[in-house]
């Protein structure tokens, strides 16, 4: 208790300098939480891609029912492969309408025998749909192959490509935020330096000294990233609207209690490991007397 | 109680702030350490609370030997030497209280425990209606009352005294010695730094005389009881004959292998002497 009021001692006495490091705490925590939703949306989105089905092969009016089945059990029997679905004129048909619902003409002009069936195949690993695809087009009732590789290749480089600059930028951030807590403790502990070192001739041991800079340090962090996350969810809230028609059908939005909650507690923990490295760092130069 | 055995401290620029001195002190003795600006009366004190380590030589106070004391011990062994700085090192940005209250916060004890030793010694050192000042609405022989308080408040064994009657009126340094005096009276062995000739003078304690970081005199008196018997059974000497013969001694001692070539006392406490 005693620790904690002169931490909150040195902090009502310096205001400016504890909004300073407020602030760039509130700054790296908004980036850390928005490059995290950007982070979790992304990967989402590329889920949902490989949920779907990845390679479509369309048949002949000629294929025989038999050579489909034999197609589609070798599949069925390889490792590499999730699922295996086929669909037949008459339901390509049903699909059909069910997407043309609100267009009767289309409608009209369709009939079961002008589309074709199909086999939908999704393997575990994306770098798998080569094979598949070779595989098809090699066989004789196949007479179109269609596959979502370069769509998911996209979304993975371009999720790949955010992580990066998301990890680099709250890094960069972070690194920024230490050296100036550790400048702004390092301020406050240097017009400190005459009480420190009388402290410690009346018998007071290092962490006597330390903890109500590190509390101070864990404050300004806590502090930054409440303020960073709460901001950060204002901007989701407020573009949800938005995101949720760009991303039509695709289940992101929004995001769940448990994915905030959790982001939650890793900023506070974050901010708490950062604040006191920050100080216990700002406090070691002046505790290194015998 | 306190043992310094040919210690020597050398500065970082080669200049010797004490050279082979020895000393010891008794516990519940009273000791003024006297000399001129540079003589080594802070440097020992620095020594004494591990504030500095010796060039050689062996420090044992109480039974801390201080140069093998490991200085994860140091905190402990400044928890029972009561410091009075010769710059006081109060913390002002905090009140009399809260600076008193300070070594028994550093210490862990319990705040109202802590709350009625600090009254209690404010009491005794007679600022109890400063307790909420700052130490800057303070007069000089307030704030060293305050450092003593500080110094105090943990009962320790020991109190180290560096000048603090330096910037004093007579009367104020008077005090504060008579209140040293009386802790020293309590048990409490203390070692009193000063320039004050008068004070030395009139108070009948050990005087250790330093000079260059060297000691040139140690003066010690005899306890009062043992003066008392001595009294009885001899003739009263008159005091200034005690006083010949005890600077004979001195010089005689001074005048012994090392200590040649050293100012056997300075011509401050000289003249005091004879002018009793």
């Amino acid at each position: 208790m005693k620790t904690l009021r002169t931490a909150r001692r040195n902090i009502r006495r310096s205001p400016y300098q504890a909004i300073a490091a407020v602030f760039i705490m509130t700054l790296t925590f908004l980036a850390f939480s928005i490059f995290a939703f950007i982070i979790f949306g992304s990967s989402r989105i590329v889920d949902y891609f490989e949920s779907k089905p990845q390679v479509t092969a369309f048949f002949r009016d000629e294929a025989a029912k038999g050579d489909i089945d034999k197609l589609k059990s070798s599949f069925e029997q390889s490792e590499f492969i999730s699922e295996v679905k086929f669909v037949s004129k008459e339901q390509a048909l049903e699909i059909y309408r069910q997407q043309n619902k609100d267009d009767p003409l289309l409608l009209d002009l369709v009939t079961a025998e002008i589309l074709p069936a199909s086999l939908e195949i999704s393997t575990f690993n994306i770098e798998d749909l080569n094979l598949v695809s070779e595989t098809l087009n090699k066989s004789a009732i196949v007479e179109e192959v269609v596959f979502q590789r370069d769509v998911i290749a996209t979304l993975t480089s371009w999720t790949t490509a955010v992580r990066a600059i998301g990890i680099f930028t709250v890094s960069i951030l972070a690194t920024i935020s230490i050296f100036i807590m550790v400048t702004i403790i390092g301020i406050k502990v240097s017009q400190k330096k005459q009480d420190i070192e009388t402290m410690r001739l009346i018998g007071a041991g290092n962490w006597y000294i330390r903890w109500p800079f590190i509390i101070e340090g864990v404050f300004y962090g806590v502090l930054g990233a409440i303020i960073g996350f709460l901001l950060s969810l204002g901007i989701l809230f407020w573009t949800t609207p938005y995101l949720s028609s760009f991303l039509r059908g695709i289940p992101v939005l929004p995001l769940s209690f448990i994915f905030i909650g959790i982001l939650f507690m890793l900023e506070v923990i974050l901010a708490i490991l950062l604040g006191a490295f920050s100080s216990y760092v700002a406090v070691l130069r002046y505790l290194r007397k015998p | 109680m306190i043992n310094l055995e040919n210690v020597s401290k050398k500065f970082g620029t080669g200049v010797f702030g004490l050279s082979d001195i020895t000393f010891a002190v008794e516990k519940g003795e009273f000791v003024f350490l006297v000399g001129p600006t540079g003589s080594g009366k802070t440097t020992i004190f620095k020594l004494l609370i591990r504030e500095m380590y010796p060039t050689q030589g062996t420090i044992v106070v109480d039974s801390w030997d201080l140069v093998k004391l490991p200085s994860k011990q140091v905190p402990e062994l400044r928890k029972k030497i009561g410091v009075v700085f010769q710059d006081l090192k109060l913390l002002t940005d905090r009140t009399i209280f809260e600076n008193i209250i300070l070594p028994l916060d550093i210490a862990g004890v319990n705040e109202e425990e802590s709350g009625r030793r600090v009254e209690e010694v404010l009491e005794r050192v007679g600022i109890i209606e400063h307790r909420d000042k700052f130490p800057i609405q303070l007069s000089g022989g307030e704030l060293q009352r305050t450092a003593i308080a500080r110094a105090l408040i943990l009962s320790p064994d020991i109190i180290l005294a560096d000048e603090p009657t330096g910037d004093l009126d007579e009367a104020t340094a008077w005090d504060i010695v008579k209140l040293l005096s009386e802790i020293n009276e309590g048990g409490t062995t203390v070692i009193m730094a000063t320039h004050n000739a008068d004070i030395v003078k009139k108070m009948d304690k050990r005087i250790i005389e330093l000079s260059l970081g060297s000691i040139v005199n140690d003066k010690k008196t005899k306890p009062k009881h043992k003066k008392k018997e001595e009294e009885k059974d001899e003739k009263p000497k008159e005091k200034k004959e005690v006083h010949e013969e005890a600077r004979k001694d001195d010089k005689k001692e001074s005048e012994k292998g090392e200590d040649k070539g050293k100012k056997p006392i300075t011509d401050e406490f000289e003249k005091a002497l004879e002018e009793e």
